[in-house]
């Protein structure tokens, strides 16, 4: 037996443990979406380099580990967070601990009527109804073997329901910590965000660990933009290097939405997200943008796929990063354009700079265009660092090393800015100024 | 304060700078002036440490160390300032960044302290003052999409925060319309002091109604052919350069 069928066996052999630890819940209909996610976690095989979307990323040092559920939860205080908490911040805050809610550690906030802004575990006890219409309608289990680990073993997570018309406006941001101590701990949160009709909403989803242990976040988020609503939703990966991140967000556009996604990976030994929009209907726009900073040995995947199913859309991708050391960097990114998909605007860039000779980017562009009147381009550049500003700067008195950090700032910082709410954005900078000063 | 000695410098295998010496002192205003492609910028990039430059012979003291031993940033930190000929134009990062860090840097380098936001703001106003330089142009991304004239400007602007012991600039006139070549000339006559020395790179004699030069080189296919005062730059003016070229020793 290979490595392959023995994690999945161990994965299968924990679904009896986990059923068990669920109490009540096993004969709710929800469960049965576990079952079936666990069937078809059966019936697929962890990925090799083989197959064509993991061909430049081999998950073998994750199939290494036996990882298990976290059989408990550290009592953290408010303070063992102050670094993670963002000063003067105008947002409410929803902390989550090895992927469990954690009241005591979320702010207060007022949940406007009709929304449901809060744990999914809780919404699962009191309104599952809602729940049950949403989850794994998006990101099915069937279309890749980790959604459906995720939804096999789903727990807790996000669950946020806009209703028609409301705009909340402070940003939410949820905080994932994961402090496994010694366990080597899979978490599998589970995040589902419903923008009603004209509705807004801001989300800022963050992963970080507490220490440098070694264990496994598999998030899936299902986001639906409404007609005409505008969603905004930042994910920020800065883990442990020790960790392993595999996330899959998946979000689908109604008529006239606005879909803004900021994907920040810097963290993680080995991190893939794999992000998927689909346009529904027509005159929606979404902005698809990420960095990713690497260093040492670290692995930063992101695959993206715009599919512009109706006329009428309009998608701007630009995902830029910075690789030093002997780290690697993948960056796929599919736009499709359907037959009958006319008028469709798609953009997407993609630039990369090797800060050392060892460090090595797989980028693939692929355009897929099945309509004629259509305005796309795409363009994906590698490069290093500009001699001549490099000069121009240390000419000026800055020493070389902080003249290389400047200009990879400059670089980022790109993508950065392009967040419109300007606190975040502010947070974001620094946070980003601070990973390049170490 | 700089000695030049038999400078020798390549690049791609080809011979550049072939045996320049000059001889600059505290005070002194020296010209150099030469024909397209004759070695000045190479010269000037020499001295402000670009390492792309192989330097096969020579040597040059500055202030009494050997400068080609330094990095390029140790230099500025020094007292070594340029006004690149193409300033280099940096997206992304603000011009009034650059030049608090600049700053700060030289002032930790010479054991002074360093400027809290404030004391940097009042000195840069000051320094704008000098070269009457548009406020809108602090907060833009380095030189990006400025102006011909806007980039010298800012490049002296950049010299007048820095405060160097010795300015070396590179055909800072070109580009610059009549008055603000006033502005830009008059600027530096306002740094000048007589601790100070500076090396003009440039074609036209009117920079030099304006920076009154002590002594003016003719640079020519690598070597300094001639040297004399400011009457040297007029007869330039009128009689261009092949009377010079004639004069050059054989082998050049
Ligand atoms: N990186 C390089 N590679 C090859 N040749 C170079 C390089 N840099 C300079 N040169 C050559 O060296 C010579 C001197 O160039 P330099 O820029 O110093 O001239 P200059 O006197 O400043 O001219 P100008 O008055 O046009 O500014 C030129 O022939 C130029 O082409
Ligand atoms: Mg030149």
């Amino acid at each position: 037996m290979n490595e392959l069928t023995e994690t999945k066996n161990w994965y299968l052999a924990n679904f009896e443990a986990f059923e068990n630890s669920l109490n009540g819940q096993k004969g709710e209909p929800f469960h049965q979406l576990r079952k079936a996610a666990i069937e078809s976690f059966a019936a697929q095989n962890f990925p090799t380099t083989k197959d064509e979307e993991w061909r430049n990323t081999n998950i073998a040092p994750i199939l290494k580990h036996n990882f298990v559920l976290p059989t408990s939860s550290p009592e953290l205080k408010k303070e063992d967070l102050n670094s993670f908490l963002i000063e003067g911040f105008e947002a409410d805050q929803l902390v989550f601990v090895n992927g469990r809610f954690s009241k005591e550690l979320s702010s207060e906030y007022a949940v406007p009527k009709g929304a449901v802004i809060g744990s999914l575990a809780e919404e699962l006890k009191t309104n599952p109804a809602l729940l049950e219409k949403y989850f794994s309608k998006l990101a099915k289990p069937e279309s890749g073997i980790f959604t459906a680990l995720s939804a096999a073993f789903t727990e807790d997570g996000i669950f946020i329901y806009i209703p028609d018309g409301k705009v909340i406006e402070k940003p939410l941001y949820i905080l994932n910590i994961t402090s496994a101590g010694k366990e080597k701990v899979i978490v599998n949160p589970r995040n589902i965000i419903i923008a009603g009709q004209n509705s807004q909403v801001k989300i800022i989803e963050r992963y970080v660990s507490l220490d440098e242990a070694v264990y496994f976040t598999n998030p899936v988020t299902e986001i639906v933009c409404g007609k005409d609503s505008i969603v905004e939703h930042i994910k920020l990966q800065d883990e442990s290097l020790n960790a392993f991140h595999i996330s899959t967000t998946e979000a689908e556009l109604g008529a006239g939405s606005n879909f803004s996604s900021y994907n920040i990976s810097t963290g993680s030994a080995l991190c893939r997200n794999t992000i998927k929009v689909k346009f529904i209907a027509e005159g929606a726009e979404c902005t698809l943008n990420g960095l990713y900073l690497a260093d040492g040995l670290q692995l930063l995947d992101n695959h993206t796929t715009i599919d512009h199913a109706v006329p009428n859309c309009e998608s701007r991708e630009l995902y830029k990063g910075a690789l030093n050391g002997k780290s690697r960097a993948v960056f796929n990114g599919k736009v499709i354009v359907r037959k009958g998909a006319q008028k469709t605007n798609a953009f997407q860039q993609n630039k990369t700079i090797l800060l050392s000779d060892e460090a090595l980017i797989d980028t693939k562009p692929q355009l897929e265009i099945f309509a004629d009147d259509v305005k796309c381009s795409h363009g994906a550049t590698i490069g290093q660092l500009d001699e001549d500003s490099l000069f121009y700067l240390r000419s000026r008195g800055i020493g070389a090393k902080e003249a290389r950090t400047i200009l990879i700032y400059a670089f980022a910082n790109d993508v950065v800015k392009t967040i419109k709410i300007d606190s975040i954005k502010k947070y974001l900078e620094k946070l980003l100024a601070a990973r390049l000063m170490k | 304060m700089i000695e030049i000695k038999n400078l020798c410098v390549k690049i791609e295998g080809k011979e550049i700078l072939k045996g320049i010496n000059l001889t600059v002192n505290k005070g002194e205003v020296h010209a150099i002036m030469g024909p397209n492609g004759s070695g000045k910028s190479t010269l000037a990039q020499v001295l402000a440490g670009r390492s792309e430059y192989e330097i096969t012979k020579g040597e040059v003291i500055y202030e009494g160390i050997n400068l080609l031993e330094l990095s390029p940033e140790d230099r500025a930190r020094a007292g070594i300032f340029l006004a690149f000929q193409y300033p280099i134009e940096i997206p992304g990062v603000s011009n009034v960044n650059l030049l608090k860090t600049a700053v700060n840097e030289i002032r930790k380098y010479r054991g002074e302290e360093e400027y809290d936001a404030i004391e940097f703001l009042t000195m840069i106003k000051k320094k704008m003052g000098v070269v009457e330089m548009n406020d809108s142009l602090l907060n833009r991304s380095v030189n990006e999409g400025f102006s011909g004239g806007e980039k010298k400007r800012n490049e002296i602007f950049q010299m007048a925060a820095l405060d160097p012991k010795l300015a070396i600039l590179d055909e800072t006139d070109s580009g610059l319309d009549i008055d603000a070549l006033r502005v830009v000339a008059g600027g530096v006559n306002k740094l000048k002091t007589p601790d100070n020395a500076v090396i003009l790179v440039t074609h036209y004699q009117r920079l030099l109604d304006y920076i009154v030069p002590d002594f003016v080189h003719v640079l020519y296919k690598g070597r300094i052919v001639k040297s004399g005062t400011k009457e040297l730059a007029l007869e330039l003016e009128e009689r261009g350069y092949d009377w010079v070229k004639d004069e050059c020793p054989v082998g050049a």
